[in-house]
């Protein structure tokens, strides 16, 4: 077997592993079902009058405009809950265990990422199906529904790679673990939960500028209305941008603890 | 050629912090050698960076006739490692554990398959199988570790303290198995704080401290260094003077400790008759009567001016490194 396909059959490996540990886990399984459905139901109960609002993008409903920030902020907790499981595993030693086969030390990092895709696609599916139970309409209809979980898909990636760089910089569970505020911190600063036109300055700003808006946008324009070639490429080019960075952050600090030890 | 080869190793952290200060040691093929020292020797940081895990700031080693610095990727192929505080993932099943890593090292599915079976039921853990190794106890999790170590059949294993924590039932089973491992041809690497353990399982044992090797040799060649073997002896009626006089020429007196009369013994066990001889026909009756062989301990505690237990890890400033034989 080559080298290449060897690394890949590890990837896979660790990247089941990764959803094993995931679903036996409630506390890493929560944050990513649990937490963004209870926020999607209490803002689309409590603030579905918002579409009324002047300004507000035309919409069928609040849940059909919500569904994307609740899929975005599946992303981003199980990129941060992905980030935890690595530096759990850092602190018991399974790491080493890795470190010490014949495998490419970044398949790692891979496997994880790879675990975290494929739950970013499990939650983009969960969300439609959740939304479409409770009477949301998706304008783009199948192309629609499967851009959506390519988007979600990629964007678990590109977070996923800032919680295993965090990871595997701390190697500590609990520093990841204190990032979990800053995820709300950016995802209130965007156009997830709410359109940046309607916020105050300068939380507009920033949010029509957030990278997460792009994204959120991405996701939420074929559910919302036909797709834009636009928002599709900006959404893209963020999930690219967020990613490039993120996996470049995550094999620096892969070097770096494989240089110092620590 | 040596299954493992070091020279003049070394792992600082940071400019004034020596872990390991200039190792050599050699081990032969088929050879089980523990490395014998407390918290914070060295022992685990020399094992990391002889597989691969730290980068050595000095020195050489090879393993496996592999470089571990240049050649690092044949050296993770020909070792097996079962570090210390068993790093398993509790929420993964012990067969989970074991065909992910059959998957590491490259063998297929069906080879892992049965590779699995094959050491789950050598292991002893066949019935356990199937659950989570968060429900395994302390002897279960090594003996799962030890299994996951052999699945690519590797030339050189690397055991970190294997038995640390575990009780006396299952620190025998662990024995025994890596003696049959030894049996089978694979050489074995061992580190550990217990005395037995050292003294037990290895052909030669090299004793860390401070980040020095300052003695490396069988235990029995360790142990005769210090000298032979003491008696202790418990006179009736505290007549401990006329005992001392009476035994006297029969081996070197040593100060009484606890009202026991102490004296070294010339010839070794085979010294205890004439010395119970000398005491009955002198009309001294002998309460009790202990036969004490050196020990690791006393070994320990001759090159480094402190016992095995202490928790310092300051090694005596006497201390001289010693040095592979070329």
């Amino acid at each position: 077997m080559s080298s290449l396909a060897q690394n890949a059959r590890v990837v896979v490996a660790l990247g089941r592993r990764s959803i094993y540990q995931t679903f036996r886990r409630p506390q890493l399984m929560a944050p990513i079902i649990i937490f963004p459905s209870l926020l999607l139901a209490v803002q689309t109960g409590g603030a579905g009058r918002a579409v009324d609002l002047p300004a507000f993008p035309e919409v069928n409903g609040f849940l059909d405009f919500m569904l994307a920030g609740a899929m975005i902020q599946s992303c981003l907790l199980a990129g941060n809950s992905g980030g935890i499981a690595l530096a759990v595993d850092i602190e018991m030693g399974f790491t080493d265990r890795l470190l010490a086969a014949p495998i490419s030390r970044f398949a790692m990092v891979l496997g994880r990422l790879a675990g975290t895709a494929a739950l970013g696609a499990f939650s983009a599916v969960y969300y439609v199906v959740v939304g479409l139970i409770f009477g949301a309409q998706i304008e783009e209809g199948v192309i629609g529904v499967a851009l959506m979980i390519v988007f979600v898909t990629l964007s678990a990636v590109a977070f996923g790679g800032i919680g295993a760089a965090i990871a595997l910089r701390s190697g500590s569970a609990s520093v990841v673990q204190g990032l979990f505020p800053l995820v709300f911190v950016i995802l209130f600063l965007s156009s997830a939960f709410f359109p940046y036109e309607l916020m105050q300055e300068p939380a507009s700003t920033i949010a029509e500028y957030n990278p997460v808006s792009f994204i959120v946008e991405g996701v939420r324009d074929p559910v919302v209305s036909t797709l834009t070639g636009s928002d599709a490429a900006k959404a893209f080019a963020s999930i690219a941008g967020i990613g490039v960075v993120s996996l470049g952050l995550s094999a620096g600090a892969l070097r770096h603890r494989l240089r110092t030890g620590q | 050629m040596a299954a493992i080869q070091v020279r003049g190793l070394q792992r600082a952290f940071g400019d004034d912090v020596f872990a390991v200060r200039g190792i050599d040691l050699d081990v032969a093929e088929g050879e089980i050698y523990a490395f014998l020292g407390p918290n914070g020797a060295g022992k685990t940081t020399t094992v990391r960076m002889l597989t691969t895990l730290l980068r050595p700031t000095g020195g050489t080693a090879k393993v496996a006739g592999h470089d571990v610095v240049s050649e690092a990727g044949e050296v993770r192929k020909a070792i097996g490692v079962a570090l210390q505080e068993a790093a398993l993932d509790p929420l993964m099943t012990g067969r989970e554990l074991i065909l992910l890593q059959a998957t590491l090292h490259g063998l297929s599915r069906t080879d892992g398959r049965r590779r699995a079976e094959a050491l789950l039921t050598r292991v002893g853990l066949d019935h356990a199988a199937d659950r989570r190794v968060g429900t395994y106890s302390g002897g279960m999790k090594r003996r799962l570790d030890l299994a996951s170590a052999l699945v690519h059949r590797p030339r050189v294993l690397f055991l970190d303290e294997p038995t640390t924590g575990l009780d006396p039932v299952s620190r025998k089973a662990i024995w025994e198995e890596v003696q049959a491992l030894n049996d089978d041809g694979a050489t074995i690497f061992l580190t550990t704080q217990y005395l037995e353990e050292a003294d037990q399982l290895a052909d030669r044992v090299g004793i860390i401290a401070g980040g020095l090797l300052v003695a490396e040799d069988t235990p029995d060649a360790l142990k005769s260094e210090i000298g032979n073997a003491h008696l202790e002896i418990a006179v009736c009626d505290g007549k401990l003077e006329r005992a001392q006089e009476v035994v006297a020429d029969l081996g070197k007196p040593l100060p009484s400790r606890n009202g026991l009369l102490m004296i070294e013994l010339k010839g070794g066990a085979g010294s205890v008759a004439p010395v119970v001889r000398a005491l009955d026909e002198a009309g001294l009756a002998v309460e009790s009567l202990d036969l004490v062989e050196p020990t690791l301990d006393d070994v320990f505690v001759a090159k480094t001016g402190r016992h095995l237990e202490a928790d310092d890890e300051e090694v005596s400033p006497g201390a001289e490194p010693v040095r592979a034989k070329a």
